[in-house]
């Protein structure tokens, strides 16, 4: 009786399968599925990529790094300190409710107390309600990235997170440990509604139907998100047909995708730029700005973007990639074994030295081997590295530690913006301000001054000036040894139209995609 | 008898403490859970200080202690990236783990036991000769290997079956704890690929195995008597060879499937199959130590507990065991 019953049921689930498969579905293979359903428990591409799906921001960023009205339809300056945001009306949440400036202000105190935001929120001193549409965002002192800031202000339904849980536990906890309401259920009011959760195994959205942009050309109906670690197997998923669209796609694989004739390879360079530091506190001859520019010239970072990469990023020569503030067109790409050996020989290194050097091997595309590359172009300048490659789970302690005298680190900003870059990587290390956080032995307390200048500044043109001139700074004091710009990979199949809905955040906004 | 049983047991819960020991004492050397919790620009500081509040900064022996006077209870910590008991994250894992192990026995028994008998009985024949070298193959190739072959011809080439995953599973007992993949025609879909790459690391030395027991078994006289005694040749072969066979067979059979445990891990990676393998690796490369230490406990905990019972059960049968056990 039991199998009866069985086989009747998995028979209905057979049928009602096909039923539905007339809708747009997308199945999505990721690396990795967000690890919960609160946008503001956690600061991660993952997350943040999932709060583009389930909840809107007042403001998004688009394909060219403009703002795009989201939430907010308008914003005006009132003073130096305050912005004025309209919201747009008739928004509804997935629950139902009505969204006005109370969400945002809501919102916006919520992610306060999270401690994974809270430092990008530092320069905020609050939201202040004007009417139901309209909100005024102050900062302490005058803040220029306010707009980019905005990308940040997902809007959650605050009715719905108010209360307390069954466990009695209020709603609106957040919480990095232990069970929260939020983490397992939510509100926003984005393209898709999350109605099924396993962590690890998958996350269905089905699309809201009461979602405002009426104009969005996006005709997905419900998602099916697979984390599918394996790259070889995310690769086969999209080959197979089993899934429709993957990310990352891996270098080894591109040419296999791109050949495929049912599927696609799209690529869009990303924002993450991957580096060496040279730490001048462990090494003496790192002190000299020669022995720092010969090992920029001795490391051939086109080659590894050629070789290594496939050609599936972009070599840099500074922070920050094309389209951002600080990007200086004339800071070009120096490999020059020759350059090279002269400026060790005028250090007075001819014969070299021995330094140690440490990369993580899953943390970046090709971490391990890059690090590989770079330790046997410097032996060609009688640099002998010894490198130690680990999991990023080591790594990072490492890295805290500064335990070698080179360290791979890459970095994207949050801000979208060529200042952070170095704030955390180039500033002088200082525990109480945070800067430099990430800042293994370079100090020079001009590139401090003129990057602290360029926080305050809200002239936009004058702002640019500063950030070209830091990077100048860092490039001619070969500051970090640049290697390139990660860029984002998606296979999908050939009637998905992804190019449109991808942009260098590497945030795919699925509520405009289109399937023909 | 009684003090072997109860040495035994003593020596049981000896082997449980060093284990939980030993997986208390690498725990920092994995790395810090904290890393995968937060975002990039969190500071030491703040990160520090969640560390505190989970306890992650107390001393060894007081971490230790806390931890074996919860475990006692049944509590064997929380899993920081599951955000949920880490025994509750393991139990709904198993069954995946435990489907793979009997699709994986079911492929070794009917497929070794025909061609071992087969190419027994008819070792000069093409297709023993071709099993023997084929299975030479399969032993040599890593698993890892194996499956992503299997993938790329029957998922990517042949599109006959799914390349990933557990496909449509059915909730076994209503209690979401057990859920099977066996009852779907989807679900047994999606068994097969891993099922194949699984036992191709024990069907070579399956087939072998009875392959060279039945051909010993047939040289003995009791054989030979049943030839002169005209009996059948199927009823020779299958009866009186056959069964003297099978128990060597069945006793490998059961060590073996416990080392096939040890390679489900791989198996689960490459499959995207959440199982307990799965769940390890992750707990390994996102440092969550604490459901790493209970996946040690458990499974250190099963094996130990297997060993216990067949001890005593052999003590039982075997006066010489318990004696020599008293020196």
């Amino acid at each position: 009786m039991k199998k009866l019953v069985l086989l009747a049921l998995s028979l209905f689930l057979v049928i009602s399968f096909t039923v539905s498969a007339g809708a747009k579905t997308l199945k999505v293979g990721l690396d990795a599925d967000p690890v919960s359903l609160d946008p503001q428990v956690q600061l991660s591409g993952g997350m943040l990529q999932l709060s583009h799906w389930v909840f809107d921001p007042l403001v998004r960023w688009t394909q060219e790094m403009t703002f795009e009205p989201r939430l907010a339809t308008k914003w005006e300056r009132l003073d130096e300190l305050t912005m004025r945001f309209t919201l747009r009306q008739g928004v509804k949440f997935h629950s139902g409710n009505t969204f006005t400036a109370k969400d945002v202000k809501w919102s916006f105190d919520r992610m306060r107390t999270s401690v994974d935001f809270k430092g990008l929120l530092d320069p905020f001193e609050g939201c202040t309600i004007v009417d139901d549409y309209t909100i005024d965002v102050k900062t302490k002192k005058p803040y220029a990235l306010l707009l980019n800031m905005a990308t940040y202000f997902f809007a959650m339904d605050s009715e719905f997170y108010t209360g307390t849980d069954a466990n009695g536990q209020p709603k609106d906890a957040v919480l990095k440990i232990g069970e929260s309401f939020a983490l397992n259920n939510a509100s926003g009011t984005g393209p898709f509604r999350a109605i099924k959760r396993e962590l690890g195994v998958v996350l269905e959205m089905e699309r809201f139907a009461d979602y405002w942009d009426t104009k969005s050309p996006g005709n997905v109906t419900k998602i099916i998100l697979t984390p599918i670690k394996e790259n070889a197997t995310r690769v086969a998923a999209l080959l197979s047909g089993d899934v429709d669209f993957i990310s990352p796609v891996p270098p080894q694989d591109f040419s296999r995708v791109d050949s495929d004739d049912k599927v696609k390879l799209v690529n869009i360079s990303g924002g993450r730029i991957i580096t060496f530091q040279m730490n001048q506190n462990r090494v003496e001859a790192f002190k000299d700005v020669r022995v720092r520019q010969a090992i920029v010239h001795a490391v051939n970072n086109t080659g590894i973007v050629k070789q290594i990469m496939k050609g599936t990023a972009t070599v840099a020569a500074q922070q920050g990639p094309r389209g951002y503030a600080g990007y200086k067109e004339t800071l070009v790409p120096r490999y020059d074994l020759a350059k090279a050996k002269m400026l060790m020989k005028e250090a007075g290194y001819e014969k070299g030295f021995e330094v140690t050097m440490m990369a993580p091997n899953d943390r970046y595309v090709n971490d391990a081997k890059i690090a590989e590359a770079v330790a046997q172009m410097l032996g060609k300048i009688n640099i002998k590295v010894h490198l130690k490659t680990m999991p990023k789970a080591q790594y990072w302690n490492e890295f805290d530690a500064r335990a070698a005298d080179m360290m791979m680190i890459g970095w994207h900003s949050d801000t979208e913006d060529s200042g952070n870059f170095s704030e955390f990587l180039m500033m002088c290390g200082n525990k109480e301000t945070g800067m430099g956080q990430y800042n293994s032995g370079y100090c020079n307390p001009k590139v401090d001054e003129l990057t602290l200048a360029a926080q305050s500044e809200t002239n936009l043109e004058k702002r640019a000036a500063i950030l070209q001139e830091i990077e100048q700074i860092l490039y001619d004091d070969a500051a970090f040894v640049p290697l390139h710009w990660q860029n984002h990979s998606y296979g999908a199949k050939k009637n998905i139209q992804v190019k449109p809905i991808i942009n260098v955040m590497n945030f795919p906004y699925f509520g405009d995609l289109v399937i023909e | 008898m009684f003090a072997f049983i109860i040495r035994r047991i003593l020596q049981a819960i000896v082997v449980m403490m060093v284990i939980s020991l030993v997986g208390f004492s690498i725990k920092s050397k994995i790395g810090d859970p904290v890393r995968d919790l937060v975002g990039e620009r969190v500071t030491p500081e703040e990160r520090a200080q969640i560390a505190d509040k989970m306890g992650l900064n107390d001393p060894f022996l007081i971490q230790y202690t806390r931890f074996v006077k919860q475990a006692l209870k049944g509590d064997l910590g929380r899993s920081f990236i599951y955000n949920k008991p880490a025994l509750e994250v393991i139990v709904r894992h198993a069954p995946a783990t435990i489907e793979l192990l009997i699709g994986t026995a079911l492929i070794i028994i009917f497929v070794s036991l025909p061609l071992g008998i087969q190419s027994a009985l008819q070792p000069r024949s093409i297709l023993s000769r071709f099993t023997m070298s084929f299975s030479t193959l399969g032993v040599s190739m890593p698993v890892f290997l194996t499956a992503i072959l299997l993938i790329y011809l029957f998922a990517v080439n042949l599109q006959i079956l799914p390349s990933y995953g557990r496909g449509e599973t059915v909730d076994l007992f209503g209690n979401g704890y057990w859920k099977t993949g066996f009852l779907t025609h989807d679900g047994r879909l999606h068994l097969i690929l891993p099922c194949l790459s699984l036992s191709s690391i024990m069907l070579p030395l399956f087939i072998r195995l009875i392959r060279s027991e039945m051909m010993e078994v047939l040289e003995t006289e009791y054989i030979k008597y049943a030839w002169a005694k005209g009996l059948s040749p199927a009823r020779i072969w299958m009866v009186h060879a056959f069964k003297n066979t099978l128990l060597p067979v069945i006793t490998v059979f059961g060590v073996q499937m416990g080392i096939t445990f040890a390679f489900t891990i791989l198996t689960e990676l490459v499959f995207q199959w959440q199982g307990m393998g799965f769940i390890f690796l992750e707990a390994v490369e996102r440092s969550d130590i604490s459901l790493l230490i209970a996946y040690l406990v458990v499974v250190a905990g099963v094996f130990v507990l297997v060993n216990t019972v067949v001890d005593i059960i052999y003590g039982f049968i075997n006066p010489t065991i318990r004696i020599a056990g008293t020196r």
